[in-house]
């Protein structure tokens, strides 16, 4: 039996298998894989123009003052020279100009950010995942709104941002209100990248604890959670970097021009974002300032690519195999 | 799967293999019971919502005593195992009717809690669950959760990883991961995790399905050896160590509902392993143990 099958193979093999070409290279498929590397290539293609040629635009304005001076500034060691030439000082300084108040702002608003939208979206994962009956009415309307919330656009939550200040009484472009816009705007993603990563844990992890006489909440908060943990900043700080980016809400929210830096505690003064001054300053007359927005465009690429990569390496370091 | 000819391997003609299932569809044979019951399940019915899993339980388990369930696939034995803890309360679905006496108290009484019953009978799993931490805080964790009065944290984990055969083995690694341990290992870190918490049942369910043969017999020895402190109750699907290792064996099977067509399982026997494997009174525990169906 086994021997007629064996040389029946072999025969088989003799005939077919070398016909000197290939089934997977007829021109059909080709074709077809040409058009998915052009897809691929295209995309990629004009992703890297458009880097390279913001690049190009900002080269000249790579320097420290990028950094550390505001928009509106002149360089203290010429300040002297500036005066007595009896031209204005402003537009002498636009060289000099940088994104301190942007950056330093988007700090804060990225910091505030997370404290309100990390325990926030933590908490109701784990509501979610570790309480909350999952078949109950409650838990379906829930999970069908955070799907839905996660596409609502920026300037929905910067609106209701500045109603929500508004009926405060606060002042107009301060970093509360739109922390409070981009933490609404994060919640959705942080819920539901913290209740995949609660999700990955096993069962048996869970399951093992109770059987210990462990309560759930002792099981959540000593093995569940802490075993999520890289999950939870992963999802968490791909949320930020998209907050940081968000130039809309805050735009609503009143968010202009600073030339100062904030006064502690941040929360309650008047900031600058980063994307906003960036916006700002690619619609100056000036060219100079005009090339320092391209610079800052890279700066603020260069945050997000870093955040992102954060996040790809906790992933990585900390996956598990269980 | 009982009614599948294909399941029948040798000896009897399919055919008259299911008659003798179908003579004695209710027959229950309860042989000796033991005399110090630690405890006792009384008209025990599990059901999955509708599903009507597990038919009129009922059982003794005796204390310092092995007592070994086996029967087909899906007769039930998981869901009694589970219920003997209240660990099937995690199940939303899962209902439980009847009772089940611990020294005497109904487990599933409105005012029990279901933790403080966990921390009195312990349960080790079919696949190896440690937790994700060090060998040392793996043991530790018992104790610490269910706020054990503990003198020296280090002794309570010495003495549990003796307890459970494995101390010489890790005692220079106590702080490394316990995912590093051998499977047969891990299995032996879980039941040293049972019995830090100082238990005095301990369940277990297939305890050895996912290991090699030299693991397995470790943790059959290890059993014997437990059972002078513990009453143990095992799930298991291997006839031989049903045999090897218990006291009292349960014979479970599961019967077609004629309407339905849903399965539920029910006790066919229970005696003294010795006598169940000798003397089988009923033709399902014969054609079972002899390995002629399921
Ligand atoms: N969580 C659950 N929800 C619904 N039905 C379940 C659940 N767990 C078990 N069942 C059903 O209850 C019956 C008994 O299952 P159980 O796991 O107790 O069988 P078992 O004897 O342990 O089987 P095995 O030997 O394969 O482990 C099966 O029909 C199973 O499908
Ligand atoms: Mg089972």
């Amino acid at each position: 039996m086994s021997n007629v099958a064996a040389r029946t193979a072999s025969s088989v093999t003799a005939v077919n298998l070398s016909t000197g070409k290939s089934k997977d290279k007829n021109l059909g498929s080709i074709v077809f894989l040409g058009a998915l590397w052009f897809s691929l290539f295209f995309g990629i293609v004009v992703l890297v123009a458009l880097i390279v040629d913001t690049a190009i635009d900002g080269a000249p304005r790579f320097d420290k003052y990028l950094f550390t001076n505001f928009t509106q500034t002149f360089d203290p060691t010429q300040a002297e020279r500036l005066a007595a030439s009896g031209r204005d000082p402003k537009v002498l300084s636009a060289e000099y100009s940088g994104f301190k108040s942007g950056i330093i702002g988007s700090i804060i608003l990225m910091l505030t950010t997370a404290v309100m939208a990390i325990p926030l979206g933590v908490a109701s994962a784990v509501y979610l995942e570790e309480f909350a009956s999952k078949t109950s009415r409650f838990s379906r309307i829930v999970e069908i709104n955070l799907q839905n919330l996660a596409a609502v656009p920026a300037v929905i939550y910067g609106m209701l941002s500045v109603g929500l200040m508004a009926a405060l009484g606060a002042q107009r472009g301060i970093a509360i209100g739109g922390a409070v816009a981009l933490a609404l705007l994060i919640l959705p993603v942080v819920i539901i990248t913290t209740r995949e990563a609660l999700r990955s844990v096993p069962s048996e992890i869970r399951q093992g604890s109770l059987a210990l006489g462990a309560t759930v909440w002792q099981t959540t908060w000593r093995q569940v959670l802490p075993a999520a943990v890289p999950g939870i900043s992963t999802g968490t700080i791909l949320g930020l970097s998209r907050a940081i980016g968000e130039a809309a809400p805050l735009v609503m929210l009143g968010f202009g021009a600073i030339n100062f830096a904030p006064a502690f505690p941040f929360i309650g003064s008047k900031i600058e974002a980063f994307p906003l001054e960036i916006y700002d300053a690619s619609s100056n007359s000036q060219e100079i300032i005009r090339e320092s927005a391209s610079a800052g465009i890279i700066v603020l690429l260069v945050m997000i690519l870093a955040m992102n990569a954060i996040a790809i390496i906790i992933r990585n370091k900390f996956q598990k195999s269980w | 799967m009982a009614s599948h000819p294909a399941t029948f391997s040798t000896g009897q003609s399919p055919a008259a293999a299911v008659d003798a299932l179908n003579v004695a569809d209710d027959a229950q044979t309860i042989g000796a019971l033991p005399d110090d019951v630690v405890m006792e399940t009384v008209n025990l019915n599990v059901f999955y919502g509708d599903f009507h899993a597990v038919h009129d339980v009922n059982l003794s388990f005796g204390k310092n005593e092995i007592t070994a369930m086996i029967g087909p696939s899906g007769c039930g034995k998981s869901t009694v195992l589970r219920c003997l803890n209240r660990m099937n309360d995690l199940v939303p679905s899962a209902r439980v009717e009847g009772s089940i006496n611990y020294h005497g108290q109904n487990i599933y009484a409105p005012k029990v809690d279901p933790i403080a019953v966990r921390e009195h009978i312990g349960m080790v799993f079919q696949k190896p669950n440690p937790f994700p931490k060090s060998i040392y805080d793996n043991i530790a964790y018992g104790p610490r959760v269910i706020g054990m009065k503990v003198d020296n944290m280090d002794d309570v984990v010495e003495e549990a990883l003796r307890g459970a055969a494995l101390w010489d083995e890790v005692k220079d690694k106590l702080k490394q991961s316990a995912y590093g341990l051998s499977g047969g290992q891990q299995q032996r870190l879980c039941i040293a995790r049972t019995i830090a918490t100082k238990p005095d049942v301990i369940l277990m369910d297939e305890p050895c399905s996912a290991l090699d043969p030299i693991a397995t017999s470790k943790v059959e020895d290890l059993m014997l050896q437990m059972r002078k402190d513990y009453t143990i109750i095992v799930v298991t699907h291997n006839m031989q160590q049903a045999a090897r290792v218990s006291d009292r064996t349960a014979f479970f099977t599961a019967r077609p509902d004629e309407t339905t067509g849903n399965r539920t399982g029910l006790l066919v026997e229970f005696d003294r392993t010795k006598d169940i494997f000798a003397n089988p009174h009923d033709p399902r525990t014969e054609a079972y143990i002899s390995g002629r169906f399921g």
